[in-house]
């Protein structure tokens, strides 16, 4: 059998119909949705910046994985597949939240900027402080 | 068709191809390629966040009160929010026309391939919106602040890879438009697919990351 005919005989019988992708384009839809009220319930101050932040990474990690699973189709795929995907893609999350931590929790003493806190979590320079300097340490 | 002959289905087709895996080996480069992606977008991702709050002088992200002075925050969230809706549009797009390719209607699947295209250009012109109005503005360059070095240089990338994906697509619809894309081709379309969810994915974790969570 070629290639090609195999192609054929795979895709007769493998993939969801255009509603099933409808159905998924249109969670995704609202996940996004729900993620900007989340935003916006953090700037009206309903939410609080923790309870906002966990309920929009929550949202954001569902429509990651809608994506992955059905539109990349790695949940039909050969699992293969997703070691190949899954494992780099750990990794960068892994250096994400090391950098995270770094640079905050456990070594924010190195990077911090000693000003005074800000509302909204920002930190600022004094009045006539330079743009760019480097950290105070 | 339920999961379980789904699963069937390609395990069986898995099975006919003559590679040391099994897989098909375009497949197989194309996953191994978005792996080392995740790695790239990963490390800027992490760039990004390590210098979140970090910078001594605006422009800045969110609206702030810094010693007792109002500071306009420069994103504009009702229109990144729009385009954030046509990216994920153009991601159902491209589903779309992957199985009108599979199932051999070939101008359907030309229809869908330039929609999705189409989409991404919009995207890219949102894009270009938002970058022009941050420099003429706000004031707010590459060199601005570790904000803004970080924010071009994540976002600026990310943008990249979408120009390259319509490049890609409008190639593929035009091919499919003159009937050279049929069933039995139908995998460059998938990879395609792939590398166009891949950038969706992407941007599903850079929009909450960079412009939600303050």
């Amino acid at each position: 059998m070629t290639s090609e005919l195999r192609e054929v005989a795979h895709n007769q019988h493998t993939h969801p119909t255009n509603r099933f992708y409808l159905a998924i384009g249109a969670a995704l839809i609202g996940l996004t949705v729900l993620e900007v009220f989340g935003y916006l319930g953090e700037t009206k101050e309903i939410l609080g910046p923790g309870s906002a932040t966990a309920i929009i990474l929550f949202l954001s990690a569902l429509k990651f994985l809608l994506v992955v699973a059905l539109y990349m189709h790695l949940k039909f795929d050969h699992k293969l597949f997703t070691g190949i995907f899954v494992f780099p893609a750990m990794l960068a999350t892994l250096v994400i939240g090391s950098m995270i931590l770094l640079f905050g929790p456990l070594h924010g003493t190195a990077t911090a900027i000693q000003h005074p806190t800000v509302e909204h979590g920002e930190t600022a320079a004094p009045a006539g402080s330079p743009a760019e300097a480097p950290a105070a340490h | 068709m339920d999961h379980a002959h789904a699963l069937d289905a390609h395990a069986a087709h898995a099975a006919h191809i003559d590679t040391s895996t099994g897989l098909d080996s375009r497949k197989m480069a194309f996953w191994g390629f978005i792996g080392s992606e995740c790695l790239l977008f990963g490390s800027l991702i992490a760039t990004y966040m390590a210098y979140k709050g970090k910078s001594l002088g605006g422009p800045y992200p969110h609206d702030v009160v810094i010693n007792g002075v109002a500071h306009e925050g420069v994103f504009n969230i009702p229109l990144t929010t729009f385009s954030t809706f046509i990216l994920l549009m153009s991601s159902v797009a491209m589903v779309l026309a992957l199985n009108y390719t599979q199932r051999g209607e070939r101008k359907l699947s030309a229809l869908w391939l330039f929609l999705t295209a189409f989409g991404g250009s919009i995207f890219l012109g949102c894009q270009v919106y938002e970058f022009t109005a941050f420099v003429v503005h706000d004031g707010m360059t590459l060199k601005s602040n570790l904000f803004s070095s970080s924010f071009f240089v994540l976002t600026g990338f990310h943008g990249a890879h979408v120009t390259v994906g319509v490049i890609y697509l409008l190639t593929l619809a035009t091919m499919a438009w003159k009937g050279k894309i049929g069933p039995e081709k139908s995998l460059n379309v998938e990879i395609a697919g792939l590398y166009w969810h891949f950038v969706d994915v992407i941007w599903i974790i850079i929009f909450p990351l960079v412009y939600l969570i303050r």
